[in-house]
């Protein structure tokens, strides 16, 4: 493909207009931003919301009778209200907010193993799952005397639907799978995996963190149980983050953290617990970073993810064939269904001496792996150099970045 | 006699005063990295690993003469040729100089945020290592 056939809908200029950092410097060079998978950059209107909220709204919410804590608990609200829309939930009751995917994670393995786990059972995870897929399962194994299974993959980094198929037994108490792989790009059959899961009536929580960015979720479509997902990574404030539950399960698991605004009463022989979503939601929340969330999620809404994903979906398949320019490189993760990110390796050489030298270029990518080490394992390597991309990046970048690979590409031999 | 450590940092700043570009600062680690008095192959084992989060590094300290000889090996060149750096400052060095020693070198030659926590390459835990082996034969 040519940069000339590489189109894309998006109004580019403008839209890279409301990003100040992308157009900085890195090392003295202009800065190519290619690490949004791991934390997305932030428009104006999200900065603007923060400084806002703090100028002119800062008070603790959901308690004050004065009016500045009502329009401050107004403002908290509309990231719940927002969340709801961007993932079609029933209810935003149904929405827990929290510092981002990898508590909600947490949340669901620690409450739902105390209430339905016991010793003998199994949960199923896939061999490509992030590490705060993994850990809190291994804690609510530890805890329950359960066994944890994982779901292998092929070469391509593609789920083997029939050994999915194979180790989803009645001991199955809960599926747990990344939508998107951080690691690799394969977008996951999540809708299939559900349905089968549902048919031996196992609940199936996906971490939707790297999905998030870049498409449509809907998890009514989905029959989700549970969907987790964080603002950094979607245009918003760090430190918060979304747990969508359906009504049905959130109310039948014990809470999480115990404190300040998750009580209906409290004395020291009995504690009630508030209604949902706010049973889950102990302590003060972040409240500046839910106003951003609102910020982020009506930013998203603004673009679209048709003209989100199209620009993409370019960016990747321009990326894909500029990158295999370079002989011996060797891209992990070729599903035919992938995300807008891509991991490499060149033959011989270290991922931490490529990342070293494009940085050293003004190049921003990851190195390492990715908070997958299992996937390492599988490939039987150390990590892999990760491009990822987002609205805001351009055909140039990616020359930037396979023009910044060959120069380091000489160092190295 | 050994080269005083702060004599040695010394001339690797004035080495690098050479270099305007970033390219021929690498080149010159990437170089330096080649050339590294490696650990062999049968020394490298578990127990001489320190791990950093992205590249892996071998250090292996021999007592000799009442000074400590240092020889090393990494996965990645680059990591390999600052390792190279450390080592030339820090081997052949008595102990008590290797615990005393204040490494500003690597700050006036650019390469700090190599040591950076952040960076997590495993050469903060290397000289920590370093000092840590001059304790050790310190207390012998």
């Amino acid at each position: 493909m040519s940069r000339e056939t590489a189109h894309t809908t998006l109004p580019l200029e403008r839209l890279r207009a409301d990003f100040p950092l992308i157009h900085g410097q890195m090392n003295g060079k202009p800065l190519v931003f290619l690490d949004s998978a791991a934390s997305s950059q932030k428009p104006e209107a999200v900065i603007r919301s923060i400084d806002t909220y703090y100028r002119t709204l800062n008070a603790n919410v959901h308690r004050g009778v004065y009016r500045l804590s009502q329009e401050a608990t107004a403002a908290y609200e509309e990231g719940r209200k927002e969340a709801a829309a961007f993932l079609n939930a029933a209810s935003e009751s149904e929405i827990i907010l929290l510092r981002g995917a990898t508590e909600g994670i947490n949340l669901v393995a620690s409450s739902f193993s105390r209430a339905f786990i016991k010793p003998g059972d199994e949960i199923l995870i896939t061999a490509m799952e992030h590490h705060s897929n993994i850990v809190p399962w291994q804690l609510a194994c530890e805890y329950a005397g359960a066994k944890l299974k994982v779901v292998p993959m092929n070469d391509d980094g593609v789920l083997q639907m029939d050994e999915f198929e194979r180790l989803l037994t009645e001991k199955v108490k809960m599926v747990a799978v990344v939508h998107v792989s951080n690691t690799l790009g394969t977008i996951n059959p999540v809708k299939e995996i559900i349905s089968r899961a549902h048919q031996m009536n196992i609940p199936v929580l996906v971490d939707g963190c790297q999905a998030a960015p870049h498409m449509e979720i809907d998890v009514q479509s989905l029959d989700a149980d549970f969907y987790t997902f964080s603002g950094h990574k979607i245009f918003g404030p760090t430190g918060i983050g979304v747990l969508y539950g359906k009504e049905s399960w959130l109310d039948r698991l014990p809470p999480y953290h115990g404190g300040g605004e998750m009580i209906a009463t409290c004395s020291f022989e009995r504690t009630t617990y508030a209604e949902l979503p706010h049973k889950f939601e102990a302590g003060t929340p972040n409240i500046a970073g839910g106003v951003g969330l609102a910020a982020a999620i009506r930013y998203i809404r603004s673009i679209g993810f048709d003209a989100i994903h199209n620009h993409e979906q370019a960016l990747l398949d321009y990326a894909s064939v500029r990158l295999l320019e370079i002989p011996d490189l060797k891209i992990f993760g070729t599903a035919p269904e992938k995300a807008s990110l891509i991991s490499f390796l060149v033959d011989g050489l270290h991922p931490f001496d490529i990342g070293t030298l494009l940085d050293q270029q003004g190049i921003a990518v990851r190195t390492g792996h990715h908070c997958t080490q299992p996937i390492m394992e599988r490939f039987s390597i150390p990590g892999t150099v990760r491009a990822s991309f987002s609205v805001y990046n351009t055909l140039e970048d990616i020359d930037r970045l396979t023009d910044g690979l060959k120069k380091a590409i000489t160092l190295l031999s | 006699m050994a080269e005083h450590i702060n004599d040695i940092q010394d001339s690797i700043i004035g080495e690098f005063e050479l270099f305007d570009e970033w390219l021929d600062k690498y080149q010159y680690i990437i170089d330096l990295g080649k050339e590294l008095p490696l650990i062999k192959e049968d020394e490298k084992i578990d127990e001489r690993l320190i791990s950093g989060c992205q590249s892996r590094v071998w250090l292996k300290a021999e007592h000799v003469d009442s000074k400590l000889i240092f020889s090393a090996d990494s996965d990645a060149i680059i990591t390999k040729g600052i390792i190279a750096l450390l080592i030339r400052v820090l081997s052949q060095q008595p102990p008590s100089d290797i615990i005393n020693a204040n490494l500003y070198f690597i700050d006036r030659i650019g390469l700090n945020d190599h040591l950076s926590p952040t960076r997590a390459n495993g050469l903060l835990q290397m000289v920590n290592q370093m000092k840590r082996y001059g304790i050790a034969y310190t207390q012998d």
